[in-house]
């Protein structure tokens, strides 16, 4: 008798069978969109090498030069491609860095709302009673407020506890933080929604016939089969993340002058754009608005070819 | 229906409770109340006094049940900076916020329910690809850089010249893609008219009406995409669905199905939708207040947390929970008594 071996496929072999990558490949939109997205991550990252200042050292900054315009327009100077902000910082420089600290802040508030969600999602989708009742009214109240007035409350109480100061210097983390702890209902809904789906399934029968026990039914058989739409979410969420933090920024609840992230640009340069400055503030505008939209684009995509009727809107 | 709106009721209760918890604890642990009423020279033996007679070192349940008593009767004592009551700093503030999502929300309507329906009958023209186009740019869009670009393009103008000025139609291009600018863009002006209370209106006049108009477009902004695109969504649902394909066979006129069957059944999702996205309305109101230094409840807000008026703070938190909450259920009971299917006892069918 011979047996016959079936060769498992290699993980890049069904990556390239896959349907995502075919949907990718005759989709236009989101070949462009992910270029424009990777090529501005990569940008971001490399900011240290790529800018041609550092913003963060004074040293460098004249504010002789403050408020100079662009290259297109008359009375720029070519040292500064894009202009100067009203404090003399190249404004591409100040991009680059800006860029940077938004997108840490974006992905790692989403990493933390991810942990936080998903494991609630988990606990109340698979205990379900009080737990999921407890858990699901939690989210309810938090998502009537809006994610974003409870961002801004967090962190207008985070500001007050623990001062100007000392809220600018740790900045970045609490940012993470509050929109970490303002989204976490988005993801817990979802998770909750396909355990409920997968729980009443056979191969979650049968591992709890064999013994194994709840924390392990949850992390390695449940979870793996509620990863597309975390998946889908995640992109929209990063985008949301980038907007909020941009939003606080703006409000002044967010990153300071000192270290800039594109929400406080946009501020900083807001305050003089009567006096015709307008590029301070629209050029870090436009860069925000582009970074949010492929990331968008990216998302709808993901979404119509992970399952189109994830959720509406 | 007495069962569900009992039921409604008290959850909404409890959702005031849990919000005042917030409120008191923030109050309890920002700052000292001692230190924001007598001067540096006190010394510490009346501090303590003082602490004592004013009940700080009582514990915290019958602190808190002193705060729930004061609030119920809406008292939250004295705003640090305006020095009055803090509820009168809310109610002075509250038209230019209400009068301003009232006419971001009529925008809102009037523009997304024919938009939505009309790039769901034609999902492949040309008009509805650019509506939804447009749409997902708006989503991205940050409400603050919306109002940003508005006054730059309708308050401060904008000239370009890409095209020969000397020319006949270069200059005529030139003027079409610049603005004259000229809309006003801060505060709400100086011809409002009175209506009753501490409320003066906008809408009364031609130029206070003016002022509106930025910060409304600014505001449904953010809100227009999404419903346009909800809309979009639920009505091809509905017109799949064999009650629709039922009253074509009937021969029933299409606009009479589109605006009389499907549209009705469209609208179910949006009212639930549209409740919980005021909330988030309320929310950008703090973003578009800012940057058009409206005169609202979201400016006064920001300007209590640079001043820590942490009894200001806490009024706005509470009163906007109160907001929150009456909305939310109110359409929660508007949402069952439009839709028959739901059961109000909320017994499991």
């Amino acid at each position: 008798m011979t047996t016959i071996t079936i060769p498992v496929p290699s993980r890049w072999a069904r990556f390239r069978d896959s349907y995502l990558l075919y949907s990718f490949k005759r989709d236009l939109i989101a070949q462009v969109c992910l270029l424009v997205f990777v090529a501005m991550v990569a940008a971001a990252i490399l900011a240290p090498w790529l800018a041609p200042m550092n913003p963060y050292d004074l040293a460098q900054i004249d504010i002789l030069s403050s408020e100079l315009p662009p290259f297109w327009i008359e009375g720029s100077d070519p040292l500064y491609l894009l202009g100067t902000d009203a404090q003399g910082r190249d404004l591409l420089s100040t991009i680059l860095y800006g860029a940077r600290v938004s997108l840490i802040i974006g992905f790692g508030a989403v990493i933390l709302q991810a942990l936080i969600g998903v494991s609630f999602g988990l606990l109340a989708g698979y205990l379900g009673g009080r737990v999921d009742a407890f858990l699901m009214r939690l989210a309810d109240i938090q998502l009537s407020f809006s994610t974003l007035m409870v961002a801004i409350i967090v962190g207008a109480v985070f500001k007050a506890t623990f001062g100007g100061e000392t809220f600018s210097e740790y900045a970045v983390i609490l940012l993470v933080l509050i929109i970490g702890l303002a989204e976490w209902p988005q993801y817990a809904r979802t998770v909750r929604a396909s355990v409920l789906a997968e729980r009443s399934k056979e191969y979650v029968d049968a591992a709890r016939v064999m013994g194994f026990r709840a924390k392990r039914i949850m992390f390695r058989h449940i979870l793996p089969n509620t990863l597309s739409p975390i998946f889908v979410i995640s992109t929209v969420q990063v985008a949301n993340a980038i907007i909020s933090e941009a939003a606080l920024s703006f409000l002044g609840l967010g990153m300071p002058e000192t270290q800039p992230s594109l929400g406080s640009l946009i501020k900083s340069g807001f305050d003089y754009i009567q006096s015709g400055s307008w590029w301070i503030t629209l050029i870090p505008g436009t860069v925000l608005v582009v970074l949010v939209l492929v990331i968008n684009l990216l998302g709808d995509w993901l979404r119509d070819v992970m399952n189109p009727r994830l959720y509406k809107g | 229906m007495i069962a569900f709106l009992i039921k409604r009721l008290f959850h909404a209760l409890l959702v005031m409770f849990v919000i005042s918890v917030i409120s008191f604890a923030i109050q309890d642990n920002l700052g000292d109340p001692i230190q924001q009423m007598v001067g540096q020279s006190v010394p510490e033996s009346e501090r303590a006094a003082l602490r004592e007679e004013l009940g700080l070192n009582d514990p915290f349940l019958v602190q808190y049940l002193r705060f729930a008593k004061n609030a119920v009767q809406f008292d939250f004592g004295y705003s640090y900076f305006f020095n009055e009551p803090t509820t009168d700093v809310i109610l002075r503030h509250l038209p230019a916020t209400l009068e301003l999502v009232a006419a971001a929300t009529f925008l809102i309507v009037t523009l997304s329910v024919p938009i939505g329906v009309y790039s769901a009958i034609k999902p492949r023209s040309p008009l509805s690809r650019l509506f939804m186009g447009v749409s997902i740019v708006g989503i991205s869009i940050p409400v603050f850089l919306t109002a940003i670009v508005l006054i730059q393009i309708f308050s401060i103008g904008i000239s370009v010249t890409p095209f020969p000025e000397t020319t006949g139609w270069g200059s005529w291009l030139n003027g079409l893609l610049s603005t004259e600018g000229g809309m006003p863009a801060y505060g709400r002006g100086n011809d409002l008219t009175h209506v009753v209370g501490t409320w003066y209106t906008n809408f009364a006049s031609w130029d206070s009406l003016t002022y509106l108009v930025l910060p409304a477009i600014s505001l449904a902004s953010i809100m227009l995409p999404l419903f346009i695109r909800l809309i979009r969504a639920e009505m091809l649902e509905v017109l799949q669905s064999d009650y629709v394909k039922f009253a074509k066979a009937k021969g029933i006129s299409m606009r009479r199905i589109y605006f009389l069957h499907a549209l009705k059944n469209t609208m179910l999702p949006v009212i639930t939708v549209g409740g919980v996205q005021i909330g988030t309305l309320v929310a950008f109101t703090i973003l578009t207040e800012t940057v058009f230094q409206w005169p609202g409840m979201g400016l006064m807000f920001l300007d209590a947390i640079e001043r820590s008026d942490i009894p200001l703070i806490i009024t706005y938190l509470m009163v906007v929970g109160l907001i929150f909450v009456i909305t939310n259920t109110l359409v929660d009971l508007i949402y069952g008594l439009v839709n028959p299917t739901v059961k109000l006892t909320g017994k499991p069918a």
